[in-house]
């Protein structure tokens, strides 16, 4: 089973976004890394910069290094950014949204976790096209992970297993919204939550959170329980998304338990002091709501 | 432009052909469609007969088999886009790439839309459609301002169809997983938003509140206009405040826009709600087949007409005016 | 008319308080007698209405007219559909729906929206939300014409009695649209 570590999802300051990956690459036990700005456009230019470097280190340390496309691309610059990004020929390019796969599909890419790859058929498809990974969307249940990774068996079959899930994309900056701003002037408040903003119910219940034009769960999705069934269900990579917290202890942590040097439970209770205070969910996998945590001597559906 | 109209039930579908509609859409009773809601749609009878009646009135039936097919479940799907074709549906509304391949495949001749729930949202994704599965139109998702939507129609090869009114999907359709964060149901799977099975609504001495999967998701004081039980548009809290985070409870209505869209050179306009009444059903298309009169005879529409309708009693321009980013 | 009508869910009219008390102290079985053959008439000429209601088609309904000192609860069950008229609601009931008697009388003909009642907050949902939808969707596809209904429970004094509905169906919308006017 290989470990991949998601793109960063919020606007950190960029010289602790490329301090962190450059960490990541000296001591992260991770196979993959995509790295990129997927969610908003205008935050691109602020990583740009470092982004050379990042991949640099990155390989050096032999990782394999995806650059991630745009979620939602509507507007013009959009565009010009994502063709940019199919252009780079020497790079395997992280697909999020179909715009990219005119100009790349025949070559070699990766599929991210949002583009809609729900049953063995778009599975099959992608995979034609030249798909080699391909990171399932989060909300998939494990009855259909297993069917779509015995039908691509050519295919690295992955599926998101830490983090934050990411729920939805909009065109509405809500990070903007909130701070009564408009989105073309949004003086990128998104970088004072760098775990994102948490969003609570009228009762006071920690629910989502918002991270500019992204909504994502408050509860912080954990499969560290689940990996024997994932292993079965012929999952052959787990994702882990960034967040604020040691994500190469987290990455430590999972191929401990991987690799059998740790039990699952003794894992899970060291990524809940990892990340304290967050609520960790599995619900999606089990076919449950994907707020809540399923035990996994449950069956699984 | 022609006038594209939900139906829910055969009656709502009549009221929709007497009211001027130019089309209809609708769907089969099952997971198949993203309107699975209890009592709704159509058996394959219902629909050859809808059919048969539409077209003998010069009407056009699109089918819409827009869920992501259940991995292990393909044959679902895949039988009711055969059925839909021996019917004689005029054409296919699908966001599924594997269904579109199967469409494209199985059933060269048959038009195909690309459904909202496609999310294909710029013309190098509209693009991909068109030339992979000769995809005929494009249902463009509600992110987009009028200027993007005349900049896309002009460079796609396919024709554009525009929401004009009803339920405002905040989030990119296709694209949202809080339904079933919340309940395990999503649009994309079992083809419901915020179920009904999961919904409760409680009368309290402040008002009424409605829960979704066990969570608040707003409180309506006695005579405050309400909307549906969506998590995009419920009140919640942040540091920085509580209120309607995402989105107020509103529809959309483009009654204004008409001229703009047909400027830009949409081809179709779609009306939302195959969910509701007969009654709204032949209020709305009547309202729209009067103002898409009016456009051609330089006359005025009513656009306060359709207020009892909107969620929240209220309207919005949603994305096609840009300041609502 | 009709359309012009179901373009608003703007107050339709209510029951005076003062008649909604003086029909209180009425006997409930004779109503139950009469509703029930109503009840039994509409569901033997639109069986599709159980295809509709599916699995909900068991469930008890307590239908509450806000205006009215009744609640009518109905068991749309296909082998013996059933309707009770009770002063007090009884706790088995899965869902209750609340409005206006014209409300659900309009409700019922398909004039007009029930997601539109519930945005304007004229109408009330408890209970099974999910049997509700079925149920109005049920009805909505069934076309129902009240005053043809009860005229039919009257065998050849139908027509008049169809023809005196209606006429007072029409008085009740015609007061709706005074009302649009004042308003």
């Amino acid at each position: 089973m290989q470990l991949s570590l998601g793109p960063v999802l919020y606007n950190w300051p960029p010289d602790h976004w490329r301090d962190f990956y450059f960490r990541i690459a000296d001591e992260a036990p991770v196979d993959v890394v995509a790295v990129g700005e997927i969610v908003c456009s205008k935050r691109a230019p602020f990583f740009d910069e470092h982004l050379p470097a990042v991949i640099e280190r990155l390989e050096r340390a032999g990782k394999t290094v995806l650059l991630g496309s745009l979620i939602l691309v509507s507007q013009p610059r959009e565009r010009r950014q994502t063709a940019a990004l199919a252009e780079v020929a020497d790079g395997l390019v992280e697909v999020n949204d179909l715009t990219c796969l005119r100009s790349i599909s025949g070559r070699p890419h990766a599929i991210g976790p949002f583009v809609n790859i729900y049953n063995e058929a778009a599975a099959s498809f992608h995979a034609a096209q030249g798909a080699m990974r391909i990171c399932l969307p989060p909300e998939l249940p494990l009855a259909s992970v297993a069917a779509i990774t015995a039908a691509v068996p050519q295919v690295v079959i992955e599926v998101f297993a830490f983090g934050r899930t990411p729920l939805a994309i909009s065109a509405r900056c809500y990070h903007a919204r909130v701070h009564k701003l408009a989105k073309d002037n949004c003086r990128f408040v998104c970088d004072k939550d760098m775990d994102g903003l948490v969003v609570k119910t009228l009762d006071n219940q920690d629910f989502l959170t918002i991270n500019g034009v992204q909504t994502l769960s408050h509860a912080c999705t954990n499969l560290l329980r689940d990996v024997e069934k994932l292993e079965q269900g012929g999952v052959r990579s787990l994702r882990l998304s960034p967040q604020a917290c040691d994500m190469v202890e987290v990455a430590r942590t999972f191929r401990d338990v991987l690799d059998g040097r740790k039990d699952a439970e003794a894992g899970c209770r060291h990524i809940e002091q990892i990340y304290p205070n967050v609520p960790v969910a599995n619900g999606f996998l089990h076919s449950a709501p994907g707020f809540s945590y399923v035990a996994s001597d449950k069956p699984v559906g | 432009m022609e006038l594209i109209c939900p139906a829910g039930t055969p009656s709502a579908l009549k009221s929709a052909i007497e009211a001027g509609a130019d089309a209809i859409y609708c769907g089969f009773n099952d997971e198949t469609n993203a309107r699975n809601f209890p009592g709704l749609n159509f058996s394959r009878s219902e629909l050859s007969e809808a059919i048969t009646f539409a077209h003998g009135r010069g009407v056009k039936i699109l089918v819409a088999i827009n869920t992501f097919p259940r991995a292990s479940a393909l044959e679902l799907w895949q039988r009711a886009v055969d059925d839909a074709v021996k019917a004689g549906a005029d054409a296919l509304i699908l966001a599924d790439i594997g269904l579109m391949d199967y469409a494209a495949r199985h059933h060269p001749a048959q038009r195909l839309h690309v459904s909202v729930q496609a999310a294909a949202a710029n013309p190098d994704a509209i693009a991909y459609y068109v030339e992979t599965f000769g995809a005929r139109r494009v249902v463009l998702p509600r992110v987009l301002s009028v200027p993007e939507i005349a900049a896309i129609t002009r460079e796609v090869s396919c024709e554009t169809e525009v929401f004009v009114f009803g339920g405002l999907c905040v989030m990119a359709e296709g694209r949202c997983s809080l339904s079933s964060y919340a309940t395990a149901k999503s649009p994309n799977m079992q083809g419901v938003c915020s179920p009904a099975s999961h919904v409760a609504y409680a009368q309290t001495a402040q008002g009424v509140s409605s829960r979704l999967g066990g969570f608040t998701i707003n409180q309506f004081a006695p005579d405050e206009p309400a909307g549906y039980p969506t998590l995009c548009k419920g009140r919640f809290s942040t540091e920085l405040g509580a209120g309607y985070i995402f989105e107020d409870p509103v529809s959309l209505d483009a009654t204004r826009l008409l001229s703009g869209l047909r400027d830009a050179g949409v081809s179709a306009l779609k009306i939302e709600g195959r969910q509701r009444g007969r009654a709204y059903v032949e209020s709305v298309v009547r309202h729209f087949r009067h103002a898409l009169t009016a456009l051609e005879t330089g006359g005025e529409a009513d656009v306060t007409r359709l207020k009892p309708f909107t969620e929240g009693q209220a309207s919005t321009l949603g994305a096609y005016r840009k300041t609502w980013r | 008319m009709r359309s012009l009508f179901s373009t608003s869910t703007d107050a339709l009219p209510l029951i005076p308080p003062l008649l909604g008390r003086a029909i209180s102290p009425l006997p409930l079985p004779p109503l139950e007698f009469v509703l029930n053959g109503f009840l039994d008439r509409i569901l033997s000429r639109n069986p599709q209405i159980f295809d509709r209601l599916g699995p909900h088609a068991g469930k008890r309904f307590a239908i509450k007219p806000t205006d009215l000192p009744f609640i009518f609860v109905i068991e749309a069950a296909a082998q013996r559909p059933c309707l009770s008229v009770v002063r007090e609601l009884s706790a088995d009931a899965d869902a209750q729906i609340s409005s206006s008697m014209a409300n659900l009388l309009a409700l019922v003909e398909g004039r007009l929206d029930g997601d539109a009642l519930m945005f304007s907050r004229q109408l009330a949902i408890e209970g099974d939300v999910e049997a509700v939808l079925a149920l109005r969707n049920a009805i909505d596809d069934a076309r129902l014409d009240m005053a043809a209904e009860i005229g039919g429970l009257f065998g050849p004094l139908g027509e008049p009695v169809r023809r005196l509905l209606g006429a007072a169906r029409d008085a009740i919308l015609r007061s709706a649209q005074l009302q649009d006017r004042l308003s």
